[in-house]
């Protein structure tokens, strides 16, 4: 067996999962820890302000890899529901309904923060601007699949159901993407595409290492949501008892 | 019009959601181990 599906083999067995990532949990912390002061320094304090908007765009900094990390986990939350779904895996139901509460934070701070950007920018806090909209459509998702989840009693079958939300929901992720183009919308334009940047390497460096810093933040959080989900799934079993009962969990 | 405020306000949101989002697990993994522990001693498995 090559090594990449002994990986995945064994990250099917929960034991096995809950201590390598229990290992893995701490570095993710400090790499995101370590980035963010980074990304923070150079983009509060380094960088310098905008010629046309001035220092409110210092915002973008934690704006954008925010918005970015609320689409991004959203995809990964319908892959892993799908992959839950069609293979019956439970480490991915599991990952994907932990992902949620994730993805509405990333939703809410990008709301909030560029509705702080948008007042002194645009002269208000809120328009029902398509690509606003569609943020917000996509943070009712996230609550809506939390809700779903939490309506069943039996984790399997409200993993399934919230799943089959999450692929429902994926529609969404065109639209706020492509709002901008699509409609004339207040909100600008992408900086950042497949063709290059229109930004400043001085404020571009410290959003991508921020955007990068958000990757750790997730992957950690993610972790430690997925533990706490498999010990309560498997209280009742051997290895959890055990797990407790050393005092290494 | 003084921007600080609007950035300081975002910065400061977005630190209480996202340390709030980092802290309820850890918080929420201790109560759940100390209530398996407490029916582990209670019912003597």
């Amino acid at each position: 067996m090559n090594p990449i599906m002994k990986f995945i083999h064994l990250m099917g067995s929960p034991p096995w999962f809950y201590q390598f990532s229990g290992r893995l949990i701490p570095w993710l912390w400090g790499l995101f820890v370590v980035l963010a002061a980074c990304g923070l320094y150079l983009g509060l304090v380094k960088a310098p302000p905008d010629y046309l908007q001035g220092e409110s765009a210092r915002i973008m900094y934690i704006h954008v890899p925010s918005a970015w990390m609320s689409m991004m986990i959203y995809a990964l939350m319908a892959v892993m529901g799908f992959v839950g779904l069609v293979w019956h895996v439970r480490i991915a139901e599991i990952l994907a309904i932990s992902s949620a509460p994730i993805g509405a934070l990333f939703t809410a701070v990008a709301l909030a923060s560029g509705s702080l950007w948008g007042r002194p920018t645009w002269g208000t806090y809120w328009v029902w601007d398509a690509r606003l909209t569609s943020e917000l459509v996509l943070l009712f998702l996230y609550l809506g699949v939390i809700g779903l989840y939490s309506a069943f009693d039996e984790p399997r079958k409200a993993a399934r159901a919230a799943s089959l939300l999450a692929l429902v929901g994926l529609v969404n992720l065109p639209i706020i993407h492509y709002s901008v183009t699509w409609w004339n919308t207040l909100h600008q334009g992408s900086s950042i595409g497949a063709s290059g940047s229109s930004i400043h390497p001085s404020m571009l460096w410290p959003l991508l290492i921020m955007a990068l810093a958000t990757k750790f933040y997730y992957a950690a959080n993610l972790l430690s949501r997925a533990r706490i989900r498999l010990i309560e799934q498997d209280q009742r079993k051997n290895w959890v008892r055990e797990l407790l009962q050393e005092g290494t969990a | 019009m003084s921007h600080t405020p609007f950035i300081l306000a975002a910065y400061g949101v977005a630190t209480l959601l996202l340390l709030w989002g980092a802290l309820a697990p850890v918080l929420r993994a201790r109560k759940l181990k100390s209530e398996i522990r407490a029916r582990l001693e209670r019912t003597g498995d």
